[in-house]
């Protein structure tokens, strides 16, 4: 058993003490002095010129200090992208400018047209009412094939089209997978939308823009999960702020999901306006913002296809997606339907041979950009549809079709351009059927049967690659970022750790699980480690948390750091006792001389470090603290197998989840319950993704989900007791604990198990029905049914 | 939110001349009025808050053993003390959340007429009468369509008289977003016949499915709507379901609510 605090005990977390109790520090807690508020006027039609835009009327309104509009920023560099994909014909992706307040021409409902800052937040809303706009509506393009023809309406006219790329991988391989096709003996085709969905955090976004007038300092308290980013995205490519001058500090976030990564035009006008008027700015998204500004997640539409040999054996897999881009590159947006999705095509499976083809698209809708699981949750999706489906056409059992195809062999060099280090697919499946009690499903068909349901059950198979990622092969896909993480780990005086991340908790309890991998190390108390992030102005460049990176990356860099601190205390645990550094060994807090019973404390030490008396000067500089980056070398391997059991209602057509069980392969875990704890929110939303969120757009590109009324979002009462285990586990072969990443796996996983679970109980009624686009909503169930 | 002045009269007799203001608009739990304002939806110039109104608060049975709930009467409040009437207990347990349930009133639901508002269909069901500052409104003369109802301007809705039925059911199918009803069906059964009221489904809001009345009211059982059912024509048709599927979910939470109500 784990010691109590240490790596695999299953601490509660220590931030939920804030958290619970109403302590906690976010953003809009922050209110500085002579603070002024930011209205933003946001455009109502999705796509217009802007032909008038006078804010005469408006600047003169009670306690206005000044109306900008996207004039003041024509001189300022526009919100820039962080990924550029390469196409298929060797070509950059078309890449169009976004201001941080429009200019020239409106794109989407919800884009940014003037902002009003006024000494209230009800004046700057009363003021920009009076702001007169002339704008001129323009045809708008919401469906992304209908974007691609000839003579549409264009976004950004400057561009040759509604076409950001064209993209194929492995391209090299096209040929060789159409053949495939031609000599297959079966092939199993679907077509499948995977649908839009709003990340919907429960802390809006917030930013407050300061300027200290006597210094020339700028500093933004923003609601990131990468304070880091931000100050380079901003400080560099937008106002040209360099980052010595430029503090983000990103303190408490309630939540982010992928939705928080991005640098945003809101951010960047706070910290502009600030300066401009010598004032802090502060602006707070309203929800009903919050649905037409934060970058949305998945939309693509997808055909898929797979090749089986008579043995049924996958012999080629090719797919056709388009992704919407929305009406502006979004900072990652480019590389999630290619690098983050096209990479994992393919699955647990040693199919040979695979060619994926992406046509990103841009429309007159809002950013699109990565959420939770980001492209991989897309992939899992049509792969794990189209083997269900392949199984039904072929009359055999999906899970052994599943198991029939598995990689067994490790290290595995896929066909599209990864290597997984480690996993074992079959245990994860074994241990699935277990505690799914697969072997008890016909007999609870038969309980739903009698009370006038159809019980379905839906099973599927998830990798994802995360612990993103080594910079030198990103910078060879078109990131114009490195992927390394950061930590500092300061001991001070009394023994006592402060420990610097890059990383950045919204929700992942790094506060307690990173904690608690320090205190293994030395051997003592995790309260004897404090984890301080989020401050650009006290932590090492970082880059921030998502991709379920933190632990692999961040806490390697943490692991890292921390070795080299035991190492210099092993040099002046040595000179204390006058013994060899050899042998001097460190365990339970306690450095001792191998093979006699000489002993100091950790706390012995570290004093010395900080009042060096007794102190070989000489050789070792005085001090503890020691910072260390981790650049991966591979990305990490998570997989597991996730199985889903659902009630239908024929008369309805409404789904209930009636079972949830999952297996997950995490590697090494630090924290089981955290761990628990991140699976079921991530079912939870994949879960919300299949059932019952779907963001919508009309044709003329009005959003019809703009609040809680028409978006559904999971309650607690829409999913079931969650079984998970993560019991099996490889460990990651090439960071130093061993770890994979747990924060998107539900995510991934779930969804392919809803839908087949859904496509299962129907087709017991003898229905003739082979898929279901999400959500599965009651409506669009019984539609189905009715043929 | 724009500016607005408030008044908090006490007694039913300062609200009625608050209300004879000009631009005055009651405000009864705020559960629809409060959120359009500060969508700057709604710009009353003054507003008349009902809530210190005790006179029309409350449960009482009448002489004629009918239910009396008066029109400042919250959710929760209806939930608890309405046991005299189960079905309409049940129906007050199940709107909303409890912030909505613990603010929201009977008169206030009734007097905004939500086409997917869950009271209009028990009032309407019940053959209820709604008591006014004004007169006394049969239900079937009080609802006119979606966020229409025969009230006059400055009307308060003091009492809602619900005669108790011998059996009684809502089924309502949420919406899934809002959980509003994207159908409810309320049934009751009296001695002299049985009473169906729709809620959710049709562009005219609330709304007696006289057929199923009638077959009803000659065999109260489920079997006895076999081969009924409505056409999509008229009903509401959104992102949450064609006409068609609310038409049929009609029929089938009709069917439910009958073989709930024993």
């Amino acid at each position: 058993m784990p010691k109590d605090g240490g790596i695999g005990a299953a601490t509660p977390r220590r931030e939920d003490v804030r958290f619970l109790t109403g302590t906690g520090n976010y953003t809009d807690d922050i209110n500085l002095r002579g603070q002024a508020y930011v209205y933003f006027l946001r455009s109502d039609v999705a796509h217009g010129r802007l032909n008038k835009v006078d804010t005469s009327a408006a600047e003169a309104m009670p306690g206005v200090l000044r109306v900008f509009t996207g004039e003041d920023f024509v001189e300022v560099g526009g919100i820039p992208c962080g990924w550029q994909v390469t196409d298929r014909f060797g070509q950059p992706m078309q890449e169009p400018r976004h201001p941080v307040l429009a200019h020239g021409k409106v794109r989407h409902v919800g884009d940014p047209i003037a902002a009003v800052v006024a000494e209230t937040r009800e004046q700057a809303r009363d003021a920009a009412e009076a702001i007169e706009l002339d704008i001129e509506e323009l045809p708008a393009v919401v469906d992304m094939k209908a974007a691609l023809v000839e003579g549409a309406p264009k976004v950004h006219d400057d561009l040759t089209s509604n076409l950001c790329y064209d993209w194929g991988f492995v391209e090299e391989n096209k040929a060789a997978v159409d053949e495939a096709f031609q000599k297959a003996a079966h092939v199993t085709t679907l077509e499948l939308v995977n649908n839009r969905l709003i990340a919907n955090p429960m802390e809006p976004r917030v930013a407050v823009g300061d300027y200290n007038r006597a210094t020339g300092d700028s500093t933004l308290y923003t609601t990131s999960q990468n304070p880091h980013v931000i100050r380079l995205l901003m400080g560099a490519f937008v106002l040209g702020i360099p980052e010595h001058k430029l503090r983000v500090v990103a303190p408490d976030v309630g939540g982010g999901f992928g939705s928080k990564i991005y640098h945003y035009a809101e951010e960047a006008f706070c910290t502009f306006a600030a300066r401009a008027l010598n004032r802090p700015v502060k602006w707070t998204s309203s929800r009903s913002e919050a649905f037409m500004s934060d970058a949305h997640g998945r939309d693509h539409v997808t055909k898929i296809e797979l090749a089986l040999d008579a043995e049924n054996n996958f012999t080629a897999l090719r797919t056709e997606t388009y992704a919407n881009m929305g009406a502006y590159l979004s900072t990652f947006a480019p590389s999630i339907p290619t690098w983050l999705h096209g990479t994992l095509m393919a699955g647990n499976y040693k199919t040979p041979l695979i060619y994926v083809n992406v046509k990103a698209v841009f429309t007159n809708t809002v950013p699109v950009d990565a959420y939770r699981g980001a492209g991989r949750p897309e992939a899992t999706y049509q792969l794990e549809r189209v083997i269900d489906k392949a199984a039904r056409e072929l009359g055999v059992d999906p899970i052994a079709l599943r198991r029939q195809n598995f990689i067994t062999e490790f290290p595995y060099a896929t066909p599209v351009a990864v290597e997984y280090d480690t996993g074992d697919y079959h245990a994860t499946m074994d241990k699935l059927e277990e505690i799914a009690d697969l072997k008890g499903f016909a007999a609870r068909r038969k309980e739903s049967e009698a009370k006038g349901k159809l019980r379905g059950l839906g099973v599927n198979c998830y990798i994802e690659a995360c612990g993103i990622a080594p910079s030198n092969l990103v910078g060879q896909l078109g990131a114009r970022a490195g992927l390394y993480e950061s930590a500092t780990v300061r001991v001070n005086a009394t023994g006592g750790i402060t420990v610097m991340t890059g990383s950045h908790s919204h929700g992942q309890g790094h506060e307690t699980s990173f904690a608690q991998v320090v205190a293994d190390m030395i051997g003592i108390g995790a309260d004897q480690v404090e984890i301080v992030h989020g401050d650009t102005a006290n932590t090492p460049m970082g880059m921030g948390t998502y991709g379920s990176r933190s632990l692999a990356v961040g806490g390697s860099a943490m692991v890292r750091a921390t070795e080299k601190i035991i190492s210099k205390a092993k040099k002046i645990a040595a000179h204390l006792m006058e013994a060899a550094e050899g042998d001097i060994e460190l365990k339970d807090g306690k450095f001792s001389v191998a093979g006699t019973d000489k002993s100091v404390a950790w706390g012995d030490v570290t004093l010395a470090a900080y009042v060096p008396h007794n102190y070989p000067l000489a050789d070792l500089e005085p001090g503890l603290e020691e910072t260390a980056f981790y650049d991966p070398s591979n990305f990490t391997y998570p997989s597991g197998a996730y199985a889903c059991e659902v009630e239908v209602d024929p008369e309805t057509g409404r789904v209930t989840i009636e079972r949830f069980a999952a297996a997950d392969d995490f590697g090494n875990i630090v924290n089981p319950m955290i761990v628990s704890g991140q699976v079921h929110g991530g079912i939870g939303q994949g879960i919300g993704q299949a059932l019952l969120e779907g963001c919508a757009y009309d044709e003329n590109g009005q959003l019809l989900t703009g609040s809680f009324m028409d978006y559904a979002m999971p309650r607690a009462s829409d999913v079931p007791f969650f079984t998970v285990d993560h019991s099996c586990a490889t460990p990651c072969t090439h960071n130093p604990l061993g770890v994979k990443g747990c924060g998107e796996a539900g995510a991934i996983g779930s969804p392919p198990a809803v839908v087949n679970a859904v496509v299962d109980a129907l087709r017991s009624a003898g229905k003739d029905i082979t898929h279901i686009d999400m959500p599965l909503t009651p409506a669009r169930v019984w539609a189905a049914m009715q043929g | 939110m724009y500016a607005f002045e408030i008044d908090r009269p006490a007694t039913l007799a300062d609200a009625i001349t608050a209300l004879g203001a000009e631009e005055a608009q009651a405000l009864g739990g705020g559960q629809t009025l409060i959120p359009a304002l500060k969508q700057r939806l709604a710009a009353p110039a003054r507003l008349v808050a009902l809530s210190g109104v005790a006179e029309i608060k409350g449960i009482r049975t009448g002489a004629d053993g009918a239910l009396c709930i008066g029109g400042g009467t919250t959710h929760a409040e209806v939930a608890a003390g309405a046991g005299a009437y189960p079905a309409l207990a049940a129906l007050a347990a199940r709107i909303g959340d409890p912030a909505v349930r613990n603010r929201g009133t009977i008169g206030g639901s009734l007097a905004n007429n939500d086409p997917s508002a869950c009271y209009p269909a028990a009032v309407l069901a019940s053959g209820a009468t709604v008591v006014t500052t004004n007169r006394e409104i049969a239900a079937d003369d009080f609802f006119e369509g979606m966020f229409t109802t025969t009230l006059e301007d400055g009307e308060i809705i003091t009492e809602v008289r619900f005669p108790v039925p011998e059996k009684a059911n809502y089924q309502k199918f949420e919406q899934p977003a809002s959980r509003f009803a994207l159908v409810g069906v309320f049934v009751a059964k009296y001695a002299d016949g049985v009473r169906v009221a729709v809620t959710g489904a049709s562009e005219d809001g609330v709304f007696r499915w006289s057929e199923a009345e009638a077959a009803l009211s000659k065999d109260f059982a489920p079997g006895a709507l076999e081969g009924l059912s409505l056409s999509g024509e008229g009903m509401i048709s959104d992102l949450h379901g064609s006409g068609d599927y609310r038409a049929h979910l009609v029929a089938v939470m009709t069917r439910r609510a009958v073989a709930a109500a024993g």
